[in-house]
């Protein structure tokens, strides 16, 4: 890739800012809306950080599974549990945020002595550029070839358990084989199997 | 170190890594929304993902192992979003609520 370094330069701090506001913007925004779009946003910069690293496939992949999977799945989740509720106030939570930003900024403090103060190996072998897609695949047939098998079998996993976690009638069907009478099932009310004892009573 | 004319150093990669892992580590603690928890991990993965793919390009430009790790962990992101969806659909389903602090049926 032949961008001038100014260019290149110019790229990288417009994708810091991107990447560094969005994720503030994740974790400090209160609706969590805007926070799933601007995730989203964020996961875009990372893809330009990729490019600029010369690395066109992952940053493809990058955007095909977080941009067009991970984060369409958060928004449906995000319509499907959005409901309006009044969260209830905590004791000390603003004293807990602060103690635990302070714990977060020694330990961005202690990340970035290590990065500026070791001697990485650099320059390191030349860089393939372009031909790093066909060196990917090289790689996942030859020998990352049994993490390949078990990350397609992981996936296979993870698609059945979320079928089975999120189905909705599990609970009828522990009913149906206990009670035989179909019309009790369907005029049974429809409280939470796991509700908190103390709210019922009150 | 950061010259405004040379291409860009490794160590500024490794710089805005870590300050996206601070805060997806700061989200994890103090989100109460536990989709806002699921994307405070997505986050902290993405910085991982950024090392790897800077450490690849640098130290390692010939054998881009760092690349085959972030796909790696791509799809094992996929996967657990997936399944970190799902339960906190039937958490929904049985608590009726996302609060993180009213999930604490294992406290002691």
């Amino acid at each position: 890739m032949t961008i001038a370094s100014t260019t290149q330069q110019i790229c990288f701090f417009l994708l810091t800012a991107t990447i560094v506001s969005g994720a503030l913007g994740v974790v400090l925004l209160s609706n969590i809306v805007y926070s799933a779009f601007l995730l989203g946003g964020v996961f875009m910069g990372v893809a330009g950080l990729y490019l600029l690293l010369n690395a066109s496939f992952v940053a493809a992949a990058q955007i095909l599974v977080y941009v067009g999977a991970v984060n369409v799945l958060i928004l449906f989740a995000i319509m499907l549990v959005n409901k309006k509720e009044d969260l209830k106030p905590i004791k000390g939570l603003q004293y807990r945020k602060i103690l635990s930003g302070i714990v977060c900024i020694g330990l961005f403090i202690l990340l970035v002595r290590v990065d500026l103060s070791t001697p990485w190996s650099i320059p390191g072998p030349a860089a393939i550029g372009e031909e790093s897609t066909i060196r990917i695949g090289e790689h996942l047939f030859t020998d990352y070839l049994l993490p390949f098998e078990l990350a397609s079998v992981l996936l296979l996993m993870a698609m059945i358990g979320a079928i089975v976690l999120a189905r909705r009638d599990t609970i009828k069907a522990q009913y149906s084989i206990e009670k035989d009478n179909q019309s009790e099932i369907i005029n049974e009310s429809k409280t939470p199997v796991l509700i908190d004892q103390k709210s019922i009573k009150n | 170190m950061f010259n405004l004319s040379g291409p860009i150093p490794l160590q500024a990669y490794l710089l805005i890594a870590s300050i996206l892992f601070c805060i997806g580590v700061w989200g994890l603690i103090n989100s109460r929304n536990a989709v806002r928890v699921l994307m405070s991990i997505e986050l902290m993965l993405n910085a991982v993902n950024i090392n790897l793919m800077a450490f690849s390009s640098y130290i390692d430009g010939d054998l881009i192992r760092g690349q085959v790790f972030t796909v790696f962990v791509i799809t094992v992101a996929a996967a657990e979003a997936a399944v970190g969806l799902a339960i906190l659909l039937s958490l929904y389903r049985n608590r009726s609520t996302v609060d993180m602090e009213s999930f604490n049926l294992l406290r002691w």
